[in-house]
């Protein structure tokens, strides 16, 4: 173990990524690509499969302890499951878990879901560059505990 | 075509020369432009084809035919167009079912002349208003169908004797249909003159659209006994509209959409026999529904190959004689996952060229998608764009004075048998498998098109294809569009509704029936009269489709990145 943490020292480790379907919505063309990009990137990546609950994205992702969950959402549900899964993280003490998505997303829910604090939205037409990109700049690892 | 032929390959010696003299000196003096000549789906396209690239033993009878005459490449009616235009048919669903017959009374006044239903989410995957992963997915996608009441309502004032109505609705199409069969006993039509579609098409589901309830073999034996009650009681019905549309929305190729859509339809053809009806009874009431994206010649040519391979396939691989049981028929819709939201405007060229290509592809009914749908479902003025575009193509255009006006075209002809070659090779690879239900259960066409999905993105992500307004041309800050907006309270109010349904209905009397029903389904009786009796007494999609879970079983996907 003290290797492993001498050898953490002044470089970070890997980010652990969740790609979640969650709802009903089948559409998983968007998420799969994005899941690969991030993979291809260099990130450590788990993707959820489809139709996850709210519950089962935030069970998954503080069992696998990943620093950031992303959510592709392409059904309209996105002001239901986007608030939820941020509200269920906080209960369960894992709010720093960052939370960011992508789908089809009208400009004002947009708005109104980054005040309630998902950190980015990508909607059609994004490249996966910027989205690893704006992973890079910032998505920090969690500290272990 | 009496050129010389050069002895070593047989290609003209005219061509040879040509290439050689008057296309070098110019490739000299001026390249080409650098980029790839592929289509959307990255076959290589030559600069040229003459009649060296249909190869020796190409035969006009034998490749073509005429029209309405096997192997029907040139289109499945002797008159085509000049007949009859294609049905004009937008695919419209939203809010509750008075609003969606809102748009269909629209729909109808304004020239449609058939229906085409969109249900929510909710609705696709066999799950009720007022279950909990329905939360905030209740009509935004489609119109929520819980009970027969609300059947009712969708078609209100519509008489169902004189539309046909498509339904796409897969996992629980049964029961759906079966409200349909209750709402025309309502109205005093006889199942017998009812016509419309259902889609039906479970495999795909597995492949690509991703809405199921049960695994694969319990689904396929639904199907069967869906076709078998047809081909005895609604002789007039489109029993599975076998779909490549969403396999190639969900990133395939031309040749993938097309592969795979056809081995859906073998694989029900086998389960039909299998069941033992007798093909010629169920196959001329299979349709096909593909997907018309930008790349105009590839589409054109793999809606020709289409037919030519399923009439051989029907009468060489399966033994029919019907001519019916060997034209393919389809429905097209253009492509909405090559909408953009940018600049959405310019969808409407897009949907324009898609619909041309459909044409000359010899649909036999059309859905033109609305520049708006990249943003939202679409606004009534985008819906009307829509079917203008359409009415511009069947009236003004001229294309409809001629049958399939692209044959002898080298080009044509050339793609459509390369798109034939390469599609019967990914058949052949399914059958080796053991068929498309153990591919299915393989991930093999789930592999495929993630792959083919993930390399179409890096090739727009870097450049190497064009998407004009978002890649290439794009603006920064753009004029907002308007977008129809669904509200919560029609999530509300639906819940009401089911729960009011739900207090008055005999309740006793429906768990004796959703009890016979799945008795008959472990029986292996056939289980749609069971499902009319429970959709008459007013049993909910869930409840049917749950009551049969204890025999069937449920399906959980192995994900495929």
């Amino acid at each position: 173990m003290a290797g492993a943490i001498e050898g953490h020292v002044g470089e970070e480790r890997r980010l652990r990524l969740l790609v979640g379907k969650v709802g009903l919505d089948g559409h998983d063309r968007g998420a799969k690509i994005i899941a690969r990009a991030l993979r291809d990137a260099g990130f450590e990546v788990i993707y959820t499969g489809l139709h996850q609950t709210p519950e089962m994205v935030v069970a998954t992702a503080i069992q696998e302890d990943v620093d950031a969950v992303s959510l592709s959402i392409l059904s309209g549900a996105h002001n239901y499951l986007f608030p939820r899964v941020l509200q269920l993280l906080q209960e369960k003490g894992a709010g720093d878990i960052a939370v960011f998505g992508g789908g089809i997303i009208p400009d004002e829910d947009i708005a109104s879901l980054k005040q309630s604090g998902v950190k980015e939205l990508f909607t059609p037409g994004a490249t996966t560059e910027s989205v690893v990109a704006w992973v890079r700049a910032n998505i920090r690892p969690r500290p272990l505990d | 075509m009496g050129d010389a032929r050069r002895p070593e390959d047989g290609r003209s010696t005219a061509r040879s020369e040509w290439e050689t003299g008057t296309l070098e000196g110019a490739l000299g003096k001026s390249a080409e432009r650098p980029v790839a000549f592929t289509t959307v789906s990255d076959l290589p396209i030559e600069r040229l084809y003459t009649s060296d690239d249909l190869g020796p033993g190409w035969n006009e009878r034998e490749k073509l035919g005429y029209p309405g005459e096997f192997p029907y490449t040139r289109g499945i009616h002797p008159t085509m167009y000049r007949g009859r235009l294609w049905t004009m048919r937008q695919f419209a669903g939203f809010g509750s079912a008075e609003d969606t017959n809102a748009r269909f009374h629209y729909l109808l006044e304004h020239g449609q002349t058939g229906l085409s239903t969109a249900f929510d989410l909710p609705t696709l995957m066999g799950r009720d208003s007022d279950d909990s992963l329905a939360r905030g997915e209740v009509g935004r996608e489609g119109v929520a169908i819980d009970t027969l009441a609300d059947m009712e309502i969708l078609f209100r004032g519509i008489p169902l004797d004189r539309v046909s109505t498509s339904m796409t609705i897969n996992a629980p199409a049964a029961v759906i249909f079966c409200m349909y069969l209750a709402v025309a006993e309502k109205q005093g039509v006889p199942f017998a003159q009812l016509e419309g579609t259902l889609q039906n098409d479970i495999l795909k589901e597995y492949i690509a659209q991703k809405e199921w309830i049960y695994p694969p073999r319990p689904s396929m034996r639904i199907i069967t006994d869906l076709m078998a009650f047809c081909a005895c009681s609604v002789p007039k019905w489109n029993t599975i509209s076998i779909s490549g549309y969403h396999i190639r929305e969900a990133g395939s190729t031309a040749v993938q959409e097309l592969a795979f859509t056809l081995a859906d339809g073998i694989a029900y053809v086998e389960a039909g026999i299998k069941a033992g009806l007798k093909v010629d009874d169920f196959a001329p009431r299979l349709s096909y529904f593909f997907n018309s994206h930008n790349d105009f010649f590839e589409e054109i040519a793999k809606m020709r190959a289409a037919r030519r391979i399923w009439a051989h396939v029907m009468r060489e691989r399966f033994g029919a004689v019907n001519p019916r049981s060997l034209m393919l028929r389809f429905h097209t819709q253009t492509a909405g996952c090559s909408l953009t939201a940018q600049q959405p405007l310019n969808n409407v060229a897009r949907v324009t060229v898609q619909a041309l290509a459909a044409v000359l592809g010899g649909t036999q009914s059309l859905h033109t998608d609305s520049f708006d749908e990249a943003l939202a479902l679409p606004t009534e003025t985008a819906v009307t764009v829509a079917l203008r575009t359409q009415q511009v193509l069947a009236e003004e255009s001229g294309v409809t004075n001629t049958i399939d006006p692209l044959a002898g075209s080298y080009f044509v002809e050339a793609l459509t048998d390369k798109i034939e070659r390469e599609a019967l090779t990914y058949i052949a690879r399914i059958d080796d498998m053991g068929g498309m239900i153990e591919a299915i259960e393989r991930g093999f066409p789930q592999k495929e098109i993630a792959d083919a999905s993930y390399h179409y993105q890096r090739q727009v992500d870097a450049g190497e294809k064009t998407i004009v307004g978002v890649n290439k041309y794009a603006i920064g800050d753009e004029r907002k569009t308007d977008t129809l907006k669904i509200g919560d309270e029609v999530e509300q109010a639906q819940l009401a509704r089911l729960a009011g349904v739900k207090a008055r209905r005999d309740e006793a009397r429906l768990r004796r029936g959703l009890a016979a029903l799945a008795a008959a389904a472990a029986r292996g009786d056939n289980v749609i009269p069971f499902m009319l009796e429970c959709v008459r007494d007013y049993g909910t999609v869930q409840e049917l489709s749950q009551a049969l879970v204890p025999v069937f079983g449920t399906y959980r996907e192995v994900s495929v990145l």
